[in-house]
């Protein structure tokens, strides 16, 4: 499941949503972004996104984590609007039999989502404000699994 | 067809949001950009660096040399920066 929001989330009740009434998943992963202040450099984060797009990409990511693993359930939450540092901005879970498939689609997920949810980063702190720049060292992690692909 | 922009594609072009005929010659997403770039200096600049620019068709991430016939919107914007 997705959903793109511009309240908070709360982990621990995402979890238990995920997993009530449920006696078969054995391995639950989560992974949670929250906003930096980079050493005070940064007040306000705003989220912009692509209402429609993002959405469908999501789907599309969460979509293909489940064709590679033998994923039980998924969620990712990612949120968007005025942010503060140490507020959430995005949730993914997964749960599995066994904690191998969790763990890594936990990560192919953010990874995925990284370089492809159509979501752009706005700092502002003392020093002004600026577009965050995407860092090419997530087009690395997110190309790193484009080998196990190829069985697509 | 809708175009979108966001992010700083939208600021520099200074338009979220416009519904425009490009001439019939126009076939691909980069050459919807070399001619958004001669409507005014705001696009020139928005679109100088057009490398950098990714582009969706309807919704979908499309490359540089994507057939725009027939799409219903198109959407420019920098390197996403989610997650």
């Amino acid at each position: 499941m997705i959903r793109v929001q511009q309240e908070d989330f709360d982990i621990g009740a995402e979890i238990a949503r995920l997993k009530a009434g449920r006696t078969d998943i054995g391995a639950i992963v989560s992974f949670t972004g929250t906003v930096r202040d980079r050493g005070g450099a940064v007040t306000e984060m705003t989220l912009e996104h692509y209402p429609g797009m993002t959405e469908a990409e999501l789907q599309r990511i969460e979509a293909e984590a489940c064709a590679r693993w033998p994923l039980q359930a998924s969620l990712i939450v990612h949120r968007y609007g005025a942010l503060k540092p140490g507020d959430n901005i995005v949730l993914v879970v997964t749960a599995s039999e066994h904690r191998d498939a969790a763990f890594e689609a936990a990560k192919f997920l953010m990874d995925y989502l990284k370089t492809r949810a159509p979501f752009w980063k706005r700092e502002s702190g003392p020093g002004g404000t600026r577009w965050v720049e995407a860092a090419e060292s997530d087009d690395a992690s997110a190309a790193a699994w484009k080998p196990k692909r190829a069985a697509e | 067809m809708r175009l979108l922009y966001f992010a700083w594609v939208k600021e520099k072009a200074g338009v979220a949001a416009e519904d425009i005929e490009p001439p019939e010659n126009v076939a691909t997403i980069a050459e919807l950009i070399v001619w958004l770039k001669t409507r005014g200096p705001e696009f020139a600049n928005a679109f100088a660096r057009s490398e950098v620019i990714r582009a969706a068709i309807d919704k979908s991430h499309a490359r540089h040399d994507a057939k725009i016939k027939g799409a219903r919107e198109i959407a420019f914007f920098p390197p996403v920066t989610g997650g």
